[in-house]
């Protein structure tokens, strides 16, 4: 069955989230960096939601360690995640406009590969590569929002995963305290769960509403 | 006194670095800000706390 057209695509999408609100994810820019656990539900949350611009980077590969929480097939594995990754977001949401990065951001050149993003997404793993961006982009950026994500790590209870307001642009989701990097493993289901916090915030950022 | 992540701190006279110090906290792993102000990291040795400042110290742990 041929794919349905851009309207009819447009049309679903506005009856279930209403005209203004669709009127404005379609304009939003958001970009989405790291494709992990994090970043690879979010890029599928935001695609689904119908956000007309997407950038997408990442400098991994698929690997078989991946497929416990992150959007990948096995069929995929030894693929740069960014391209692995546009090819879903493009079955999912065929008409958006997806730019995919197969590099590592650096402090060089985040403010250039970001520059028409009006909403950065931190969905990196290591904590020191997370303090890095953020970093950044407050100091250089003062002007785009920011959502970021630490603490989803291990199996404690998902209440205590939560979006906070940092300062009027800075989101920060998590538990803030369960660190991969103690040894304790990401468990899809809690990794989904920041994830759907990041996303979501992005959602309500683009649609004007700013609490928490 | 300044307020760090909401808690009432005598730190008034005390730069971010010897804060983050004070707070067993690493540098590198942190985004720190002070009256909704991102602090550079370059500047956490020359900044100084004053009294009644509002200081966010963001910890970022691994994984995502």
């Amino acid at each position: 069955m041929p794919i349905p057209t851009r309207e009819e695509m447009y049309r679903a999408l506005e009856e279930r989230h209403g005209a203004e609100l669709q009127r404005k994810l379609d304009s939003a820019s958001v970009a989405v960096c790291g494709l992990g656990g994090l970043g690879s539900n979010i890029a599928i949350a935001l695609a689904r939601a119908g956000v007309g611009q997407l950038r997408i980077i990442d400098f991994d590969i698929v690997d078989i360690s991946n497929l416990n929480r992150q959007q990948y097939f096995p069929d995929q594995l030894g693929k740069p995640k960014a391209e692995a990754m546009r090819d879903t977001l493009e079955r999912i949401a065929p008409y958006c406009n997806i730019t995919s990065h197969n590099m590592k951001l650096t402090e060089e050149n985040i403010p250039v590969m970001l520059a028409d993003a009006d909403i950065i997404v931190e969905a990196f793993d290591k904590s020191d590569q997370k303090a890095m961006l953020v970093n950044c982009v407050l100091e250089n950026m003062p002007e785009k929002y920011l959502v970021s994500g630490s603490g989803m790590a291990g199996i404690a209870p998902s209440n205590m995963i939560t979006t906070k307001r940092i300062t009027k642009s800075f989101y920060l989701c998590g538990d803030g305290v369960s660190d991969a990097e103690d040894g304790m493993g990401l468990v899809s289901s809690r990794v989904l769960i920041c994830a759907g916090h990041q996303a979501h915030a992005v959602i309500r950022i683009i649609a004007g509403e700013f609490d928490i | 006194m300044v307020k760090i992540n909401g808690e009432l701190l005598e730190k008034d006279g005390k730069t971010v670095t010897e804060m983050l110090s004070d707070m067993e906290i690493s540098g590198q792993r942190v985004a720190v800000e002070i009256n909704e102000e991102i602090v550079p990291k370059v500047k956490y040795d020359e900044t100084i706390l004053k009294d009644g400042d509002h200081v966010e110290v963001v910890r970022f742990v691994g994984g995502g």
